[in-house]
């Protein structure tokens, strides 16, 4: 077997020190410096100590993926190659981490749709894949502005599922995504999402870490599940396979593996914690209005909170972070004494309010929206409207909403 | 060598199953001219099988597990279908993750272990049933070629979907009733292995498993070649019995009425220019090898 071995101190072909995780992320000096979302993907992976990225464009992501394929050029990935469609890629990436690879992808809308059967094959077989997901519309009729309906359906799949709002949190957790989900008692893959354009497209000033550090390299050996490489004996897995025996035996282990992907799930909770600084954040929580949102909602919440906070009407925020695990408790906490809670999101359906009802009481108190869907921003206008309205004080007429 | 990493601790000798008890034994991991003899005297790389009685897959797993080169570096790559009630009792480390992307799982799976171990060997080998390679992962099978994947596929043609119960596949013959092809199929049979040449696999074969020292060969060179220049296609007749109404005892004899001269699994081999050379080359070593193996019998 391939020898086990601390790798921190000693440095990659590049001169990267391999730096503990924790001191990189929480103590090394950072360095501000002012970039694109597609811009900070990149300089995440240059220090995330990656062994294979496959990549595939489809807007938002392209620019992204792209770059990617520089820092392989650079020699910083260990292998990159462009599949032929999504549901292709996230198989490659699926072979690459059963070969015991440190993999990272990146997708959207349609990608992320076309991929679908893959997600919960990669957190059955508990692969520790990263994948940005940069979201866009779905079509019909055909979109790519943001739209983050795509979430909806990845929740179920047994992944990880976070959701940054700004390019700040995207660097960040790209790299602590890797630590979570690589741990033993995890090992799962990792969704981390952001609203496409808003964060992928414009410039901001983001804090990284020194680009001559690096994450410590992923260790296969660690795996809850054999690595298939031939380097530990190739046990026989089954004396009957499963799938022909329609019997007790075969029921219960596929239940027992089903619960084991969500009690992993549910034992990323600490480690998310812990890396993330919680799964939620709050500010004013005590208010009889508080608005919960994830992605840039929340910053457009924040924005509508000044708003309000102007004519006189205080509101809380909630910042959901992580939306797998699922902050159930922290939003239980967060808005006890909420009268009045506003989930503003940009998509249709409106996930994430059906979300929070089901986690707390009373809860015909969860307002739905506003929703923008199809690519249409969300001034802050419109969240500091649909909230006056519901406590029935006087809203201005917005233009174009015809009243 | 390769035992070295199947061996079992002592302390725990007695409640290994008996079968990985023989693999230490007797299996033959790092034999160098390992093959279909060694069946019978030494530890198969397949325990038992959930196949029909006498199905022809079962033959070819056999022989094709005798016949890889280098087992003890081998992944297999499998998929949705029969071979996948086979691939849990195979003593090689074997990935089932869904119907149709075994070329992406083992182009994914072929770059990683390149990138982990740069300076070993490690052979990555697909085994999957004509829907999974022609109709639904065609995509992936053939964007593996075009890209120049170093790994070998291999087809078990049974000409139909036998594990949902006998469909029509595009391997099929034409004119051949089945299940949603109810007034017999419309269309030829697909010629993969015209397409894998022209997709540019640098080994391609077209024959059945009826004779065990073939498939030897075959699979030995599909190997070798793919580890050192670039894709390799094999495509194998196992027919499905169950769903062409013969018996167990009969399914050798479908193999050679249909391997005749003009039939549709007469032996077909294509072989590029580099891939001819380093046969060549390992024909010489061989020889070479023989020779002074001989040498050494005769001092002794």
């Amino acid at each position: 077997m391939a020898e086990i071995k601390s790798h921190i101190g000693t440095q990659n072909k590049k001169g990267q020190t391999y730096t503990d995780a924790w001191k990189m992320m929480h103590e090394a000096p950072r360095n501000p410096s002012f970039y694109t979302g597609s811009e900070v993907i990149k300089e995440a992976l240059r220090r995330a100590s990656c062994d294979v990225m496959i990549a595939y464009p489809i807007t938002p992501q392209s620019e992204a993926a792209a770059l990617i394929g520089e820092l392989f050029a650079e020699g910083y990935i260990g292998d990159y190659f462009r599949g032929e469609s999504e549901f292709a890629v996230m198989s490659q990436c699926a072979g690459a981490a059963f070969g015991g690879a440190r993999v990272f992808t990146t997708t959207a809308g349609p990608g992320t749709m076309r991929a679908m059967e893959n997600f919960p094959m990669w957190a059955g077989a508990r692969l520790p894949i990263q994948m940005i997901v940069t979201c866009r519309g779905i079509n019909s009729p055909l979109s790519i502005q943001p739209d983050t309906i795509e979430i909806s359906y990845l929740l179920n799949t047994g992944m990880l599922v976070w959701h940054a709002e700004t390019a700040q949190d995207f660097f960040d957790w790209i790299l602590k995504g890797f630590i979570v989900s690589e741990e033993p008692e995890v090992h799962l893959p990792l969704a981390l999402c952001c609203d496409g354009f808003f964060v992928t497209h414009t410039k901001d000033v983001v804090n990284l870490t020194p680009a001559d550090m690096c994450l410590p390299p992923y260790d296969p050996y660690r795996s809850p599940v054999p690595c298939m490489d031939m380097e530990c004996p190739p046990v026989r897995m089954m004396r009957d396979p499963f799938i022909m025996k329609s019997n007790y035996i075969s029921y219960a282990t596929h239940a027992s593996w089903q619960q084991e992907i969500w009690a992993a799930v549910e034992r990323s909770r600490k480690h998310t914690i812990k890396w993330i600084n919680g799964l939620i954040d709050t500010e004013n929580t005590d208010a009889e209005v508080v608005i919960v949102a994830s992605g840039t909602a929340v910053s457009q919440g924040r924005e509508a909170i000044r708003l309000l906070e102007d004519e006189g009407v205080r509101c809380g925020l909630v910042k959901v972070k992580s939306l797998r695990p699922w902050p159930g408790e922290e939003i239980r906490e967060a808005t006890k004494n909420a009268k009045h809670i506003f989930v503003p999101e940009f998509n249709v359906t409106g996930w994430l309010a059906k979300e929070i009802k089901s986690t707390i009481p009373n809860s015909e108190r969860v307002h739905a929206g506003p929703h923008v869907c199809g690519g249409m921003t969300m001034p802050p206008e419109i969240i500091a409207s649909e909230i006056k309205t519901a406590l029935g004080l006087r809203s201005e007429s917005l233009a174009g909403r015809g009243s | 060598m390769s035992k070295e990493r199947i061996k079992i601790s002592p302390d725990l000798y007695d409640i290994m199953p008996s079968d990985y008890q023989d693999l230490v034994q007797s299996a033959t991991y790092g034999k160098e001219d390992r093959g279909w003899k060694d069946i019978g005297t030494s530890k198969e790389l397949i325990e038992q099988h959930s196949l029909c009685a006498g199905c022809p897959e079962s033959m070819a797993f056999r022989y094709i597990l005798a016949s890889l080169p280098n087992p003890e570096d081998t992944v297999m790559v499998g998929s949705t279908g029969c071979t996948s009630l086979v691939f849990p009792m195979v003593a090689v480390h074997n990935i089932h993750s869904l119907f149709g992307n075994q070329n992406a799982i083992a182009s994914g799976l072929k770059r990683a272990l390149s990138v982990r171990f740069p300076d070993r060997v490690k052979d990555v080998v697909v085994l999957a049933g004509d829907g999974a390679t022609v109709d639904i992962g065609l995509d992936m099978t053939l964007q593996a070629w075009f890209r120049q994947e170093k790994f070998t596929t291999i087809c078990f043609d049974n000409e139909l979907y036998a594990n949902t119960g006998g469909q029509e596949s595009g391997l099929m013959q034409k004119g051949f009733v089945a299940k949603m092809a109810p007034v017999g199929k419309l269309f030829d049979k697909v010629r993969l292995p015209e397409i894998a040449r022209e997709s540019g696999c640098h080994y391609v074969v077209n024959c059945t498993v009826s004779k065990p020292s073939l498939v030897e060969k075959v699979i030995r060179n599909s190997v070798l070649i793919a580890r050192e220049i670039g894709p390799t296609y094999i495509q194998l007749y196992t027919p499905c019995i169950l769903e062409i109404g013969k018996n167990s005892m009969e399914g050798l004899q479908e193999m050679r009425d249909s391997e005749k001269p003009t039939e549709r699994f007469a032996y077909k081999e294509y072989v590029s220019e580099p891939a001819k050379q380093l046969l060549a080359e390992l024909a010489a070593k061989d020889k070479e090898r023989k020779a002074a193996a001989k040498q050494l019998a005769g001092k002794a």
